[in-house]
């Protein structure tokens, strides 16, 4: 990508708006605060992972992922399962049960599909529900106890199965293999037919993944959530950092009292993570956009009948493209779970981890990297800052009504809900008039 | 006596509820389906559509409370119906004007147009949020059973209950009604022949001089109609909370593809399979299983397939083993 100015005037001036809202006095627009300056950088920075994700799944292949909160949230398993000390006595009370659980489980799968090839069809009509039955029966049997002895192991505390105690880093590529793997049993049945089937099937097992992880509590806790997840390595926490009286002493050298400067730093040094993390995939996902590879995507994309005759087969492209932004979505779940220290199913929303990402994209400019990255940053400095401009814009708008009567108040306590109408009408508005996005593909 | 008490215990848990449920599911997915087959795309914002349809409802519902109407023993809903309808439809065929028929004109991928959905179930999500909030709402006034376990048990003498609630009985009743208008305006009716005809072939229905936007405009109104009368449905028989709503979704849609996408027939026997599904995976066999079999050799634990926070599970393998195995749906729909 040559130099583009009207790009690096938009980078530009997002970078701007969030100097501002850091470095300015606290007014109706800025907060004047650079921990939630840095704070927004930093989910931005995952958003912007996020994004690309979407955008190679959208962008670069045209392929509809209405179940992005799934593959965000089984990344954000990996944290927990990699990262996490294990759960004395938990392995040896169910390990064992579990893994036969899963080994039926695969058995009664691989069986059915066996008998559903070889077999003639009067067999395979009787023989494979029967199987499918027999197979899940026997695997419920297997897994009912072995759960139920793990939960009970050490309950208060985990009742889980626990981790592994490796470095948190680990978990991110780990993550994305979680991704994948979902995305590959997804792609494969839905991905071949028209193209709202895979949307219906992405948000089925979205809502799937979410609704596993809060309920498995031998897994991740269920909703009594993992606390604690361990930092990644050049990351302190903030209680070290003040109780070192070299860091307070620098501190107080650069005018900080030591509290929050030990948040900006922690901060400061996770965006540098996630920074490092966002360049890194920038650089390989434009190579790949350059590469013939990426001019064989855009052809399907673009006339997948032409492809077809050319000798491309679409499917599996297809495939191989929705399983590459579904593990770069994986990974940025890992990223997310490993910045809040913690695993908490319940907030995995499928407005803020979908459609807000959906936005992003488009509003950035689909097949466009660095759109996807501008957008991303953008709309989550949008969305954060809604949360306290649409209450002060109620305020503004109701301020000449009466004081007390039904409406103002109705109005004032609904605008929270105005959130979303404006992702909706930021997202139709976009699609319509610039539908090429802020940055578009060239 | 034994078999009796597990039949009623398997009416009372099982069939009833899945029933209405399933009627629910159906005027849901018939909705989804007329709209892919005369707009030839899948609305993301049916559920939204149902949500909205039903908020209004209840807002002309608290209205007509207000004013001391009742059609007791109904539920005051019921009146309050043909409003909500009728803002509904206005929403929509707006919504149409100032979304779908740009992209329709320009005869765009029809994932643009699912996009575009995406992007109108936020705002009527966002509207729907506005007009009546979040909360859990119950607006169920009418007599709430038809018959009670209580008196059941009493007038039977036997040891299950069996209730069976008069939204249950509403609800089949109302889809019955709805499903029988719908057939009649499509199969007799002119509008309804211009509308199959232009969902079997679009280019042959414009060639013999049938209005696209008139139908168009025709499917909008029914499909606010059908959503408006099963988000209704749904909130009488359960509660109303936007977000459950939005989680319909699934199910409706795999309802539809079931059934074949742009097949009515096929949405309403799809809307039972995934209803029915639904309830006896996650349902507990054990008090029915007690009943059958000797007492020592009743299992200890549930015997339960799925628990009932996996509900989606069940639609969403359905979805998975129908688009495997026969991707047009049982029905024959439209599969490219």
């Amino acid at each position: 990508m040559t130099l583009n100015y009207r790009n690096i005037a938009l980078f530009a001036g997002m970078a701007l708006l969030l100097v501002l809202e850091g470095a300015s006095a606290k007014n109706a627009i800025f907060s004047g605060s650079w921990d939630t300056s840095l704070g927004i950088l930093n989910v931005g920075l995952i958003s912007a992972v996020l994004a690309l994700g979407v955008n190679i799944q959208w962008g670069y292949a045209g392929l509809f992922n209405a179940g992005v909160v799934g593959f965000v949230a089984i990344g954000g398993l990996a944290p927990v399962l990699v990262a996490m000390p294990a759960n004395p006595g938990a392995f040896s009370a169910g390990g064992i049960g579990l893994a036969a659980a899963f080994a039926a489980a695969v058995a009664t799968v691989w069986l059915a599909i066996l008998v559903n090839r070889r077999a003639s069809l009067q067999v395979r009509l009787i023989a494979v529900p029967l199987i499918l039955i027999g197979g899940f029966l026997l695997y419920r049997a297997l897994f009912g106890p072995a759960t139920t002895a793990i939960e009970a192991v050490n309950t208060a505390a985990a009742g889980n199965l626990g981790g592994l105690g490796l470095p948190v880093v680990l978990a991110w590529p780990v993550g994305a293999v979680f991704a994948a793997g979902a995305a590959w049993v997804v792609g494969k049945t839905a991905l071949g037919l028209r193209s709202d089937y895979l949307a219906i099937a992405t948000l089925g097992i979205g809502e799937i993944i979410v609704s596993v992880l809060r309920n498995e509590e031998w897994l991740a806790r269920g909703v009594l959530n993992v606390n604690g997840i361990p930092r990644p390595w050049p990351v302190p926490r903030e209680i070290d950092l003040q109780s070192s009286a070299d860091f307070v002493a620098r501190a107080a050298s650069l005018g900080l009292d030591p509290v929050s400067a030990s948040t900006l730093t922690v901060k400061l040094l996770y965006s540098a993570l996630f920074l490092i993390v966002l360049l890194v995939l920038i650089w390989l996902t434009q190579k790949a956009l350059s590469s013939p590879w990426g001019r064989m995507m855009r052809a399907i994309r673009d006339n997948e009948t032409a492809a077809a005759a050319m000798g491309k087969n679409i499917t599996r492209r297809h495939l191989q493209v929705f399983i590459l932004g579904s593990a770069v979505c994986g990974l940025a779940g890992a990223m997310m779970i490993t910045l809040d220290g913690q695993m908490t199913p319940g907030s995995y929303n499928p407005l803020r981890y979908t459609f807000l990402i959906w936005v992003m994209v488009i509003v950035g400019g689909s097949g466009n990297n660095f759109g996807s990255v501008l957008g991303a940053m953008l709309i989550w400095y949008l969305y954060t800052k809604a949360e306290s401009w649409g209450p002060q814009l109620m305020a503004f708008v109701t301020s000449g009504m009466a004081d007390g009567s039904a409406i103002k108040a109705h109005l004032l306590a609904s605008a929270e809900q105005m959130r979303l109408l404006t992702m909706g009408l930021i997202l139709l508005l976009v699609l319509r008039f610039s539908p090429r996005g802020l940055i578009p593909e060239k | 006596m034994d078999f009796l008490n597990a039949i009623v215990a398997l009416l009372n848990f099982v069939i009833i509820p899945a029933s209405a449920y399933g009627a629910q599911l159906a005027l849901g997915a018939l909705g989804v389906t007329l709209i892919y087959g005369i707009l030839r795309f899948s609305n993301f914002a049916h559920g939204d559509t149902m949500a909205f349809g039903t908020a209004i409802t209840i807002l002309v519902t608290w209205g007509l409370q207000a004013l001391g109407v009742s059609i007791s023993p109904l539920p005051t809903a019921l009146l309050a119906l043909p409003f909500g309808i009728l803002a509904t439809a206005a929403l929509v065929l707006g919504t149409d004007r100032a979304v779908y028929r740009f992209y329709r004109k320009k005869k765009s991928d029809p994932i643009i147009l699912v996009m575009a959905s995406v992007g109108v179930m936020f705002m009527m999500n966002g509207i729907t949020r506005f007009v009546i909030g979040v909360r859990d709402i119950q607006f169920d006034d009418g007599v709430r059973f038809v018959i009670n376990a209580r008196e059941f048990r009493a007038a039977t003498g036997l040891a299950e209950g069996l209730a069976l609630r008069s939204t249950q009985v509403i609800t089949l009743v109302t889809a019955v009604l709805v499903v029988w208008a719908l057939f009649w305006f499509l199969g007799r009716t002119r509008t309804g022949k211009s509308m199959r005809a232009f969902s079997d072939n679009e280019d042959l229905a414009l060639l013999s001089g049938i209005n696209p936007e008139r139908v168009v405009a025709v499917t909008w109104i029914i499909a606010a109609a059908l959503a408006t009368i099963a988000g209704t449905l749904f909130g009488l028989d359960k509660s109303f909370k936007a977000f459950n709503y939005f989680q319909l979704l699934l199910p409706i849609f795999a309802a539809a593809i079931v059934g074949g996408l742009g097949n009515p027939l096929g949405a309403i026997a799809g809307g039972f399979v995934i209803a029915f599904s639904e309830v006896a995976v996650t349902f507990d066999f054990r008090k029915v299983v007690a009943y059958l079999v000797p007492g020592d050799w009743t299992p200890d634990g549930p015997i339960q397939l799925l628990s009932t926070e996996y509900k989606f599970a069940v639609s969403f393998t359905i979805l998975i083993i129908v688009l495997l195995f026969r991707p047009t749906g049982i029905f024959r729909g439209k599969s490219t």
